[in-house]
């Protein structure tokens, strides 16, 4: 028989994230709530030309989620592993560390699927009315997932566990703040602005919108950040990566 | 072949070195202990035979591979047990095995894995919930799911009762018979002179002593004779009666060192009867391994 590391270790990490039953209320919690909220009470800017803020927030929620997840919650979970000796104890066995950090991409790419489909039915109710491109939007899940991932296991892979907690929920606050996903990123002074156009979440934020509303707007500058983000973090955190 | 085979190994955490020149070798169906002080370089010897810590100088051989450069061979064919933890707290014992069989070709059955650590009752017990002898268990089925040829125990019996540790002494020392060869670790003495084939005592990352136990008992420790009474004797009168000092040792107990010849038991007793003071208990011969290895370590294991 011969032996699957990198399925036997996805398996055991999809159980595992799917009944942490207090990282999942945070997951899906937040961006749920960010939905429902501004969408029924109308207090955060829009993008021009949008009239529903429903339109803005689903996408900006679905971005929300991913990077909650793939860096927050991704992360955070690494790093216990880490401070609990498990990452070490793995290290000794033939899982390499390729295939764990597959495993841990698989089992957050999951949970994705399930927060972006409950996100989607919540905005469909609430008056989303999708019309753009599909592969796009897609796309940009993927690349986004795989770039938060990728940040949240850099920070697993190289800091103390109560680091992690603190670098990862900071990260995530700034990202928050910066990357137009609850309210527009011109609404921000023009220097920071800028600069937040180079972050992973203005990125994946920005193309969902677009390919969710069809809203004009060149996404060139975009799709290559995200692109660069998703390749470079991954691959820094597989270098960078320590079991111990 | 041995199956493990160190010559010269160091060991450098930035300028602070952790292991000096260790050599040492381990034959299949042996068991190698490593005794040492907390901090004397033990961890980081074994850490570095895994092929885990990245050596500074010397070679570490493990089945006749290199196991920092040919890892992926290694790690397949070697058990490793960690001192502490290195199981995910929520998940029971039976889904860390299930895990664990996954990662090798030709895993023992789960089943004959549970029934070996005696895990049936808490198999489906969360890893935080577990006793300490059911998670030092647990860890040990662990490191015997790939069917090892070389297993590595650090400090294997660790907060387990005594029960628990026979247990565990039982298996090592069965796996050793099936021909693995066994590197341990451990701070119970009276474990290393049961369980070892031979002992390396290390001592700021230098191997200080080596030999089998009986050998380190012959050539460090010293004949003894330690008496326990009802009452309290006169220590002076009796150093000088039998010529030989006697040192208090509390609680009514005495130490005759020094390299006491066996013949000063009939004095001792001789003493006693005389001055009507009734024997409790009393020990005679070479010294136990922990008395070797305070006198060669001066600390403690």
């Amino acid at each position: 028989m011969a032996a699957h590391p990198y399925q036997a270790q996805a398996k055991a990490e999809i159980r595992l994230s799917m009944t942490q039953y207090e990282s999942l209320l945070v997951t899906f919690g937040i961006p749920l709530l960010f939905l429902v909220a501004f969408s029924l009470i109308k207090v955060l800017p829009l993008p021009h030309g949008v009239l529903k803020p429903v339109a803005f927030l689903v996408p900006g929620t679905i971005a929300l989620a991913v990077m909650a997840t793939g860096m927050v919650s991704l992360g955070i979970a690494t790093g216990v592993e880490r401070s609990y000796g498990v990452l070490k104890r793995l290290g000794t066995t033939p899982l390499s560390r390729g295939a764990l950090l597959g495993a841990k991409i698989t089992s957050i790419a999951v949970i994705e699927l399930v927060q972006v489909v409950l996100l989607a039915v919540v905005g469909l109710a609430l008056g989303w009315k999708p019309t753009g491109n599909a592969l796009a939007f897609v796309g940009a899940i993927v690349l986004s997932s795989a770039a938060f991932a990728g940040i949240g296991l850099i920070l697993a892979g190289r800091l103390k566990s109560e680091a992690v907690i603190g670098a990862a929920n900071g990260l995530f606050l700034v990202l928050l703040v910066l990357g137009g996903m609850i309210f527009p990123v011109t609404s921000l002074p023009g220097p920071i602005a800028d600069v937040a156009r180079l972050l992973p979440a203005y990125a994946s934020a920005h193309i969902l919108f677009v390919a969710s509303t069809g809203a004009a707007g060149s996404l060139t500058g975009s799709w290559i950040v995200l692109l660069v983000w998703a390749i470079i973090a991954p691959l820094l955190a597989t270098r960078l990566f320590r079991f111990e | 072949m041995p199956s493990i085979e160190v010559n010269d190994l160091w060991v450098r955490y930035g300028d602070r070195e952790a292991v000096r020149g260790v050599s040492l070798a381990v034959e299949p169906g042996r068991i190698l202990c490593v005794l040492g002080r907390n901090g004397a370089g033990k961890t980081s010897t074994i850490e570095a035979i895994e092929g885990y810590r990245r050596i500074a100088k010397g070679t570490v051989r493990v089945l006749g591979l290199d196991p920092a450069r040919q890892r992926r061979e290694v790690v397949k064919k070697i058990g490793v047990m960690l001192q502490v933890g290195g199981i995910y707290p929520r998940m029971n014992p039976r889904q860390a095995l299930d895990l664990y069989a996954g990662f090798y070709d030709d895993p023992v059955p789960v089943d004959e894995l549970v029934k070996l650590a005696e895990l049936g009752s808490a198999q489906k017990t969360p890893y935080r919930f577990l006793s300490g002898g059911e998670k030092q268990r647990l860890a040990l089925a662990l490191a015997l799911v790939g069917r090892p040829d070389v297993l590595f125990l650090d400090e294997p019996t660790a907060g387990v009762d005594a029960a628990g540790k026979q247990q565990i002494r039982t298996a090592v020392a069965d796996m050793a018979r099936a021909g693995v060869a066994v590197l341990l670790t451990t701070h119970e003495l009276n474990e290393a002179e049961r369980l070892a084939d031979s002992i390396a005592v290390i001592d700021e990352g230098r191997i200080i002593a080596e030999g089998t136990p009986t050998e380190l008992r012959e050539r460090f420790g010293k004949q003894t004779v330690v008496f326990r009474t009802a009452s309290a004797i006169d220590v002076a009168s009796f150093s000088q009666r039998l010529g030989l000092k006697v040192t208090d040792l509390g609680d009514n107990s005495y130490r005759l060192g020094e390299e006491a010849p066996p013949s000063i038991v009939g004095s001792i007793t001789a003493l006693l009867a005389e001055q009507r003071i009734d024997l409790v208990e009393m020990n005679a011969g070479r010294g136990s391994l922990e008395d070797v290895f305070l006198e060669i370590t001066n600390g403690e294991a």
